[in-house]
C-alpha cells in the first residue's frame, strides 16, 4: 500500500476538524473491508485515514422518540444482535446477516456500505425501505439527506469534501408493520447481488389492506433505487398476490441494469419483479406477525 | 514517509509492543514483524479467511485491519489455540478426522470454528457450513471440516 497517516479522533469536532486540516486529502474509515482492498489496489491513495471507529456519536444504536438511530460505524455484527431492530427493523437484520461472512460482519458497517456507493451494496435498499434518513456533519454545521437522494453514481455521493456520514436514523415502524431484504446471488453466501429488493408495508388493523409500502432496489441501476410508485400504488389496496405482481411491474419499469457475468440485463429486469413479489409476501407476513425466517440460500 | 508508531495490544495473553507504520496490516505485522506466521496469507482482500484472527473477542481477517488499529486491543492467534504441548478440541479433532491436506486454510478455519463454538456450542450442520462461509478451502471438500467441527463441538459438550 501506499504511505499515508493515521489518525484514530474521539469526537466529531476533532474528526472534522482533522478532516479539514487534511483539505479533501483524507479519507473516512471505518471498518475498511471496502477501503483497505480499494487503496491496496490503488483505486484510492488519500494522503491519511481518519478512523471514526472511536467517536461516540458514529457508534450510537438507540431508538428515542424521533426512532432508530444508527450510528455511521455500528458493524453488521451489533445491528444483528439488537433487540429493537430484530423486532421492527427487520430488513436491516436480513442485509446484516449477508454482507460478506461473519469475519466481515464483524468489522463492517452500514455507514461503510453506503458511502461506498456501490449499485450493489446489500443494506441500502433496505435503508431506503425503512425510510432512512442520513445525518451529515461538516464544516458548515449539519444536514439531512433521505437515504433514497445520497448515492449520485457508482462509488459516487453527494458527501462534499470534509464531511463525515454521522447516523441513519429511521422513524419509529408503526403498528401492524413488517419489512423484509433479500438478494439473488449464484451462491449460498459471500456474492455479490444479480438484484437485491428492501420492502416494508403497513397494514391496517384487520391485517388485509395495506396502508403504506416502501420498495427499495439494488444492482438494477447506477445508484440504488427508491421504487417510489410501485410502493404508492399499493396503498389502500388489499395484500394479495394480484396487487403485488403490479408492484412488481411498476418496479420493473424503472430500473436499467447492465449486462455482466452474474446476469443479462433482460433477466436482472425478470428477476426485480420476481423479488419485489417475494419480498412484499414476507413483509406482509411478518406485519401480521407470521413467523417469517430467512434463511440465505433457500 | 509517515512516523512510525508504537502500538500496544495483548496478543494471546500477553501485552506485546511492537513499531509499525500505518500502511501495515495487522496480518504484515503478526507474520514478518513478530515472527508468527501461524496465521496464513491467502488472498489478501477479505475472501479466503486464511487470516482469520480473534480480535477483542471477534473473528475477523487481519489482511483487513490495520496493525494500527489494533492498539489497545485483544488478539487471539492460532498460535494461542493450543494449551502447552497439549492441542485443543478443536486442533485435535481436526487431525483426527484428516480436515486438512495442504493446510493453508487450516490455521483460519480453527479460529473460526473457535468462535463459533464459542458463541454457539452445539451449532447444526446448517450452522457450522453458514458461520465458516468466509474461510476457504481448495483440497478437502469441506465435508471432513464440517465433521471435524463437529466432532470438536461434541467433546466439548461431553468434558463441560
Ligand atoms: C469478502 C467480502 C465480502 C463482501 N460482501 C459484501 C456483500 O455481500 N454485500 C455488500 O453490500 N458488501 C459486501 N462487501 C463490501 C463491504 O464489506 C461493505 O460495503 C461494508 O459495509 C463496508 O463497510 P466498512 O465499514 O468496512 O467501510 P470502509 O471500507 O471503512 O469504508 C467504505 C467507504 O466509505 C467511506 N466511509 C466510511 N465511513 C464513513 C463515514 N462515517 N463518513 C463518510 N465516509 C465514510 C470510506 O472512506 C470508504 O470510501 C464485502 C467485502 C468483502 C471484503
Ligand atoms: S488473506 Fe485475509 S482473507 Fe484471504
Ligand atoms: S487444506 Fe488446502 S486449502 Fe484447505
Amino acid at each position: 500500500m501506499h504511505d499515508f497517516d493515521y489518525e484514530r479522533p474521539v469526537s466529531l469536532v476533532e474528526a472534522l476538524s482533522l478532516m479539514a486540516r487534511h483539505n479533501g486529502h483524507a479519507r473516512p474509515l471505518a471498518g475498511g473491508t471496502d477501503l483497505i482492498d480499494q487503496m491496496r489496489l490503488g483505486r484510492h491513495q488519500p494522503g491519511a485515514l481518519i478512523d471514526v471507529k472511536r467517536i461516540a456519536e458514529l457508534n450510537v444504536l438507540a431508538a428515542d422518540a424521533d426512532g432508530l438511530h444508527v450510528g455511521a460505524a455500528v458493524p453488521c455484527c451489533r445491528i444483528v444482535e439488537q433487540p429493537l431492530v430484530n423486532q421492527q427493523y427487520t430488513a436491516l437484520v436480513d442485509s446484516c446477516r449477508i454482507i460478506g461472512g461473519i469475519q466481515i460482519q464483524s468489522r463492517a458497517s452500514v455507514g461503510g456500505n453506503l458511502c461506498n456507493s456501490g449499485p450493489a451494496a446489500d443494506s441500502t435498499p433496505s435503508l431506503i425501505a425503512l425510510q432512512g434518513v442520513c445525518v451529515i456533519a461538516g464544516p458548515a454545521g449539519t444536514r439531512r439527506v433521505p437515504v433514497e437522494r445520497f448515492c449520485t453514481g457508482p462509488g459516487q455521493n453527494v458527501l462534499q469534501p470534509g464531511e463525515l456520514l454521522v447516523e441513519i436514523c429511521f422513524p419509529p415502524r408503526p403498528p401492524h408493520s413488517g419489512s423484509h431484504y433479500r438478494r439473488l446471488i449464484p451462491r449460498n453466501e459471500m456474492d455479490i447481488a444479480v438484484v437485491g429488493v428492501g420492502a416494508a408495508v403497513e397494514l391496517d388493523e384487520s391485517g388485509r389492506t395495506i396502508r403504506a409500502a416502501r420498495i427499495g432496489l439494488g444492482a438494477v441501476a447506477p445508484t440504488p433505487l427508491w421504487a417510489e410508485e410501485a410502493g404508492a400504488l399499493l396503498a389502500g389496496q388489499p395484500a394479495d398476490d394480484v396487487q403485488f405482481a403490479r408492484a412488481a411491474e411498476a418496479a420493473r419499469k424503472i430500473v436499467s441494469p447492465i449486462t455482466d457475468m452474474r446476469g443479462t440485463r433482460e433477466y436482472r429486469i425478470h428477476v426485480t419483479g420476481v423479488l419485489v413479489q417475494r419480498v412484499l409476501r414476507a413483509a406482509v407476513a411478518r406485519a401480521r406477525g407470521e413467523a417469517f425466517t430467512y434463511l440465505p440460500g433457500h | 514517509m509517515a512516523k512510525k508508531r508504537v502500538v500496544s495490544a495483548t496478543i494471546n495473553g500477553e501485552v506485546v509492543e511492537f513499531l509499525c507504520e500505518p500502511r501495515q496490516t495487522l496480518l504484515e505485522v503478526l507474520r514478518d514483524t513478530l515472527d508468527m506466521t501461524g496465521t496464513k496469507e491467502g488472498c489478501s482482500n477479505g475472501n479466503c479467511g486464511a487470516c482469520t484472527v480473534l480480535l477483542d473477542g471477534r473473528p475477523v481477517v487481519s489482511c483487513l485491519v490495520l496493525a494500527m488499529e489494533a492498539d489497545g486491543s485483544e488478539i487471539r492467534t492460532i498460535e494461542g489455540v493450543a494449551r502447552g504441548s497439549h492441542l485443543d478440541e478443536v486442533q485435535q479433532a481436526f487431525l483426527e478426522g484428516a480436515a486438512l491436506q495442504c493446510g493453508i486454510c487450516t490455521p483460519g478455519f480453527i479460529m473460526q470454528t473457535e468462535a463459533l463454538l464459542q458463541a454457539n456450542p452445539n451449532p447444526t450442520e446448517e450452522e457450522i457450513r453458514f458461520y465458516l462461509a468466509g474461510n476457504l478451502c481448495r483440497c478437502t471438500g469441506y465435508d471432513k471440516i464440517v465433521r471435524a467441527v463437529q466432532a470438536a463441538a461434541q467433546k466439548r459438550l461431553a468434558t463441560t
